[in-house]
């Protein structure tokens, strides 16, 4: 690097260090980014890029990395992590500075990967993380007495309180323009020379990891005067949370309770909702006079639209449980909990915490995938995660079971039917994923499992603020998706529903002449073996883009179809009106398999490089869908 | 650190691994021999994986938590923090019992 470059362009620092020390967490603090924080090892999967303005006011580039107890690089993620420390990715050098990060409460093991960085020779600061939690613990680390012997600045830092990371905002200055001076300092020949430079850097041998633990040790005996307590509640709590047999009856009756809450209270605040958009859809066809724009309006907009964000409840809740159950520190646990019987199938434990953040959406899912070390076992994890019943299709199942499960108390009025149902719904996704798991690792992924080697964390209580603003990201996220994506395919459909307009004397709606008709009629032959409508058949098309969409479309569909007073009905009313029980079970059996998403078909080939791998994920799970919707067809419609 | 002599090679006769200790056992690792182990990794590879975790020569352990069925997998104490690994693997951590 030439001086002349270090004066235009930003200084670039990174943050390393172990998984789960509060890496993202001071980023964040430092670039008011809200990249996600939560307490189990594996969180950051990518790298993340953000700016802020130093105490000097020099304009500073920081790099959030994925957590690693080694430069050595055994999962993708942490491949992720060499390459950059390392300079190794294209058309980009080692950074400037490293932050490590530390975690204060477990020194030994942190400072193991701080030698290690050490010989990499690049400029470093030492942010000893989590000082609260270490204070609490009773740990007295002398901060002075540490930067004397390691050589390299040492901060303590909070990096969820504010003003924590003042500590290191005021070293950054001095250490950005020492990096420079150095790097000026060097031959100006081409970049890689040897000494300084990482580009030599080579996996340690297990003798010189064990001899930077023995160096670690000798930093210790100088520098921490009392070790403090280990984490007396976090023990106690697992003593009944691990416990082989209530500890399991617990993680299931979470999952169990999560799905249960996601219809039950989810209920109320979605009344209110339907009522708000029928009222706004009232208004509206009052207002205007007859005509295309009013169609639009309430048929297509409203119609479509207000029938995918009445479910933002829904959504909500089931984030509600994720985002409390990552933040506790539960997560970690209930991979160690399911890990013997993960492994019946083949799977890892850790598979556990993708597919889990599956059931808010596979694309995430398939991403935390990559902490998975061994390829075998991350593409089994990465072909089922979309197996796990997403956030997406939740509208469809609660509209199938509002029109056809009636609402009465089970189990001695313990849950409604309708819970159960959905909550037999998603055991279904999670049943076909460990099977279709099975035969993976029985044919095509057959080997050894990886070993399993995972810290469990201390136990937090999770934060209110930030349980509140990730839901309120959500609820964002998810309305912006309404307004844009959906509203944009809603006046698309609303079209192609609406025009050609029927002709001369014509007995059926006008929907049935039009473009959309005559896709969903063109279509049905070959859905119908399975029981599909036409209407399911125009609905199904979109919902590639987004799965969701289906509901806003039956909506519109089923508003223009209506004549007069029948738009008064909700369109469960109106489904239940015009199919059969076996019509409805069959779609709920394509949702639950189907691959109708291209948002995970495209992560998918990210995560694989190529279109191999979604190829295969497209056709098996198509194969499944139209199997299964034809045998529930076929059996309900003899049953019933 | 104590003198162990070679724990590399360090299957001296009755000679104790992580993987056979109870719950509420405690013991201080004296070697890292994967030898007894069947993995898919590289050869080396595990041992530097367990180093790298912390279990290493002269650290202590404890195990704190039994998962089922078959007590497997284990969390166990190490130094500071808490891991969790399977029986299979912790035999390549070779222990003394705790003085
Ligand atoms: N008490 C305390 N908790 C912290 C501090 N910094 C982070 N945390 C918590 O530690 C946990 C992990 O934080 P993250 O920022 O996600 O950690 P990370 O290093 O980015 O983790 P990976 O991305 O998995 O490598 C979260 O629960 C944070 O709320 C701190 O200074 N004090
Ligand atoms: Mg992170």
């Amino acid at each position: 690097m030439s001086v002349m470059t270090s004066a235009a362009v930003p200084p670039r620092i990174a943050l390393v260090g172990n998984p789960n020390c509060g890496k993202t967490a001071l980023f964040n603090a430092l670039t008011g980014s809200r990249q996600k924080v939560a307490n189990y090892p594996g969180v950051t999967v990518e790298r993340k890029i953000g700016h802020f303005v130093s105490p000097l006011g020099r304009r500073v580039q920081v790099i959030d990395l994925p957590g690693t107890y080694s430069l050595r690089a055994r999962s993708p993620d942490e491949e992720v992590t060499r390459d950059v420390v390392l300079g190794r990715f294209a058309h980009e050098e080692s950074p400037d500075l490293l932050v490590c990060v530390a975690d204060a409460t477990n020194l030994r093991l942190n400072l193991r990967l701080v030698v290690e960085l050490k010989r990499l020779g690049l400029p470093i600061i030492l942010a000893l993380n989590m000082m609260d939690a270490a204070e609490k613990r009773g740990c007295r680390i002398d901060a002075a007495a540490l930067s004397a012997a390691l050589g390299v600045p040492v901060v303590p830092t909070v990096a969820i309180r504010r003003g924590g990371v003042q500590p290191l905002l005021d070293q950054i200055d001095g250490a950005v323009a020492l990096a420079a001076a150095a790097d000026a300092a060097e031959s100006p020949a081409p970049c890689c020379s040897p000494c300084g430079s990482p580009n030599g850097w080579s996996e340690p041998s297990s003798r010189e990891l064990r001899a930077y633990h023995q160096e670690v040790e000798g930093l210790l005996a100088r520098c921490v005067t009392d070790a403090g307590l280990p984490p007396v509640a976090t023990r106690r709590v697992d003593a009944v949370l691990l416990h082989p047999v209530f500890g399991l009856a617990f993680l299931f009756l979470v999952l169990f309770l999560m799905f249960q809450a996601v219809f039950a209270w989810a209920e109320a605040p979605m009344n209110l909702i339907d009522g708000a958009v029928s009222g706004l859809k009232d208004w509206v066809a009052a207002t205007l006079p007859d005509g295309a724009l009013r169609s639009l309006l309430t048929d297509g907009i409203i119609a479509g639209v207000g029938s995918v964000v009445i479910f933002l409840p829904q959504i909500l809740v089931l984030f509600f449980f994720i985002l409390v159950l990552e933040a506790t520190g539960y997560l970690a646990r209930a991979a160690f909990l399911l890990d013997r019987l993960m492994g019946g199938v083949g799977l890892h434990g850790r598979a556990f915490i993708p597919l889990l953040s599956s059931f808010a959406c596979a694309v995430p899912g398939v991403m935390a995938a990559r902490t998975i070390e061994n390829r075998a076992d991350r593409l089994a994890t990465i072909m089922i995660a979309p197996l796990m019943t997403c956030s997406a299709r939740l509208p469809v199942y609660t509209l199938l079971i509002a029109a056809f499960v009636p609402d009465r108390p089970v189990l001695g009025g313990l849950v409604g039917l309708p819970g159960l149902v959905m909550f037999a719904l998603y055991a279904a996704g999670i049943l076909s994923a460990l099977a279709v798991a099975f035969v993976l690792k029985g044919t095509v992924f057959k080997g050894a499992r990886e070993p399993l080697l995972m810290e469990l964390p201390a136990y937090r209580l999770p934060n209110p603020r930030d349980i509140a603003l990730g839901l309120f990201e959500r609820a964002r996220i998810f309305l912006a998706r309404a307004g844009t994506t959906i509203f944009a395919l809603m006046i698309v459909m609303w079209f192609l529903a609406s025009v050609p307009g029927a002709p001369e004397g014509a007995s059926e709606p006008a929907i049935q002449y039009s473009i959309a008709g005559m896709i969903g009629h063109a279509l049905e032959p070959l859905l119908a073996p399975i029981g599909f409508t036409w209407q399911i058949a125009v609905a199904l098309v979109p919902g590639i883009a987004a799965r969701e969409v289906a509901v806003g479309v039956l909506g519109t569909i089923y508003a223009l179809s209506d004549s007069g007073d029948a738009l008064q009905s909700s369109l469960a009313g109106a489904l239940a009106a015009s199919w059969g029980l076996p019509t409805a079970l069959s779609l709920l059996a394509w949702y639950v398999f189907a691959p109708q998403c291209i948002a995970t078909l495209t992560v998918v080939k990210r995560e694989t490089n190529g279109w191999f791998w979604p190829a295969v994920m497209f056709a098996y799970m198509i194969a499944l869908a139209y199997g299964a919707s034809f045998v529930t067809y076929r059996v309900a419609s003899a049953l019933l | 650190m104590s003198g162990q002599s070679f724990p590399e090679t360090g299957q001296r006769p009755g000679g104790r691994h992580l993987g056979e200790l109870r719950k509420g056992q405690r013991a201080r690792v004296t070697g890292v021999d994967e030898t007894a182990v069947v993995t898919s990794l590289p050869e080396g590879e595990l041992e530097r994986r367990m180093i790298e975790m912390g279990l290493v020569e002269g650290s202590h352990v404890e195990v704190l938590h039994e998962a089922f069925p078959g007590r497997d997998p284990i969390a166990i104490r190490v130094n500071e923090h808490t891991l969790a690994l399977r029986r299979a693997e912790a035999r390549a951590v070779l222990v003394a019992p705790a003085a």
